[in-house]
């Protein structure tokens, strides 16, 4: 394959996840394919900035956003010095919708990292080793498929009791099952294929063999759905913590912001709809990414 | 067909034991005493081991669970905690409400779902196609609370046309099918609709695209077919992943409405979900979570034989 020109981040990409050279031309071109994609674009900068304010938010100049006030409580949209207006506690709402970002994009992201891990080693396992290995973990996966996701989450975490750790991990158990399911189905699709087989016969380990020649040929694939998964994942962390179940007040996070201006959707509506208003901007953008991402790695086309 | 449904059948079996067993679980998992809701604070010990025999918490757990089981089969799921009453009794009441407003939300999100999905896979790469895609993408990404809270902002706050929470006038017990009853549901149907319409416009577009690439298509039209009847085929081709798909939705409007009926205050099962968390009614938690899942097996065992009666295909698979 020839040499394309690189940007610093399609290259990067490549890096981490080239097993081999010729998959590194690979990783070049979805690079090349998604930096043309208009959408794709449009949706990374919105993210970047929504992720940059919140880490630098304590260095942007704004406003307490726990300092709250009694005589400037549910400012309106376009009051001086508060832009965005002020929460029922007078808090700024602009500063807790960036501070706001630090905790629902942890909460909401996190779940599926750690779920990409454990489920992506557990599908590997199962659809390499087969037999009664792979019949154990997938038909464990089949119970939590009984389940509705949101009535596992909110199952979950409503026994563990509220609290962000707790809601992490209702998530994450969420997901796992559906990251093993995708893994187990990659992984035998390539497991009997040659250069499997080569790898076998000269030697190599089960672990070799499957951090090696199964990780770098299945990743992508498990990456995709995985992505594709933060924006439910966004969603139901910040619903747990709308319905009480994550984040506990005086906290800035939007799921949590959303259900105490619940009660002012009577005095100041609009300002009550903002922090909802960042859950699905992040949400829709992960999801448009996430498609971006799908119809780049889709060479065939 | 019916050696195939009784195959399927036999196989959900050991599906609802595992859910049964995680229901049972998820109480155990609870920090704290499970007692702790019905003892009073100054208990003496010998009153808690009293309590504790009574309700069989000093057994080991198996057994626990096949006597919860064997009950359970028996249709007593315990009474709740908070109210004293038979948790089945109060699931299946609550369900009904839940039941009504998922096949409204049904109706609206899956005949959206299924014209905007063949509009656009038959107009594909058309503007049509780029605004019926939008729809859906955002359908699927839109945090549903946060619709319901935009709904009721603009339909009973500033309009004042729809009330912004309940289920029925007030004075009124049960569900009925008039216009009182019908404006509570208006709100909520239509917030619950956008994540299955979403859903179903992206699977029916897909479909659609790709039947209408196949040969048999051409075929059809070199034939002199015409375009009504072209579609007639799409849809019979269509129909048995597209039911799949409205089925599985189905069962998660079912099961995961607890936060559209948190903001309209609807009181299905959800509701009752978000009740028995907060008033730690383990009891109740329980129950409901499992009546919620079991209706969602069978409902996808239902949609698998329905599946299988359409296409005759999938049995032999």
């Amino acid at each position: 394959m020839s040499e394309l020109p690189l940007s610093a981040t399609a290259s990067d990409a490549a890096l981490q996840a080239a097993p081999a050279t010729k998959a590194r031309g690979y990783w070049a071109t979805v690079g090349r394919r998604i930096m043309r994609d208009k959408v794709s674009m449009a949706c990374a900068l919105v993210l970047l900035l929504i992720f940059l304010s919140a880490i630098l938010a304590p260095w942007l100049g704004l406003e307490d956003p726990y300092k709250g006030s009694m005589i400037r409580r549910l400012r309106h949209i376009g009051t001086t010095g508060y832009p965005l207006g002020t929460d029922e506690l007078g808090r700024d709402m602009l500063a807790r919708l960036i501070y706001g970002g630090r905790l629902s994009l942890v909460i909401g992201i996190l779940p599926v990292i750690l779920a990409f891990c454990i489920g992506t080693s557990l599908g590997i396992i199962a659809g390499y080793v087969g037999g009664k290995l792979n019949t154990a973990i997938m038909r464990t996966v089949d119970v939590f498929y009984a389940f509705p996701s949101v009535l596992l989450a909110i199952a979950i975490s409503g026994a563990l009791g509220a609290g962000i750790l707790n809601s992490i991990v209702a998530l994450t158990i969420v997901f796992v099952p559906q990251i093993t399911r995708v893994a187990e189905s990659v992984t035998t699709g390539v497991r009997n294929m040659d250069f499997v087989e080569a790898a076998r016969a000269s030697g190599a380990g089960a672990f070799t063999i499957m951090r090696v020649h199964i990780l770098g040929n299945v990743l992508g694939a498990i990456f995709v759905y995985a992505t594709s998964l933060i924006s439910v994942s966004m969603i139901l962390a910040a619903g747990l913590s709308f319905l009480g179940l994550g984040t506990k007040p005086p906290e800035p996070e939007w799921g949590l912001m959303l259900n105490t201006l619940r009660t002012a959707i009577y005095v100041n509506p609009w300002v009550a709809a903002l922090p909802g208003a960042m859950i699905f901007a992040v949400s829709i953008c992960f999801n448009l990414l996430s498609d971006g991402l799908r119809s780049a790695m889709d060479i065939r086309n | 067909m019916l050696a195939y449904t009784a195959r399927r059948i036999v196989y959900v079996v050991p599906i609802v034991i595992s859910v049964a067993l995680v229901c049972f679980l998820l109480v155990h998992i609870t920090p704290g005493d499970p007692l702790v809701a019905v003892l009073p604070a100054d208990a003496s010990q010998e009153l808690a081991a009293q309590l504790r025999a009574a309700y069989g918490f000093d057994r080991p757990l198996p057994v626990q669970f096949g006597l919860w089981l064997l009950r359970a089969l028996h249709g007593d799921l315990g009474n709740s905690i908070a109210t004293g009453r038979p948790v089945l009794a109060e699931v299946m009441r609550a369900v009904g409400n839940t039941v009504t407003l998922a096949i409204a939300a049904a109706i609206i999100g899956f005949t959206m779902g299924v014209l905007l999905g063949l509009i656009a896979g038959y107009f594909r790469e058309t503007w049509v196609d780029k605004v019926a895609t939008s729809f859906a993408i955002a359908g699927v990404s839109v945090p549903h609370y946060w619709l319901g809270m935009l709904l009721v902002i603009i339909f009973s706050v500033q309009l004042n046309w729809l009330p912004a929470v309940g289920a029925g006038p007030s004075g009124s017990n049960s569900w009925a099918w008039d216009w009182a009853h019908l404006k509570y549901l208006v709100l909520p149907a239509i917030t619950t609709s956008v994540i299955p319409m979403g859903i179903v416009t992206r699977t029916v577009r897909a479909l659609t695209g790709d039947i209408l690439s196949q040969d048999f298509v051409e075929a059809l039209r070199a034939k002199g077919l015409r375009e009504t009847g072209v579609f007639r085929h799409v849809i019979k081709n269509a129909a048995p992943t597209a039911l799949a798909v409205m089925g599985l939705q189905l069962g998660y409007m079912l099961g995961g409405s607890i936060l559209i009926e948190t903001v309209f205050s609807w009181p299905g099962s959800g509701f009752l979900l978000n009740s028995a968390i907060f008033q730690r009614d383990l009891p109740l938690l329980q129950g409901t979570i499992l009546i919620l899942a079991l209706f969602f097996v069978f409902l996808n065992l239902l949609v698998d034989i329905a599946q299988a009666a359409i296409d005759p295909r999938i049995k032999r698979g």
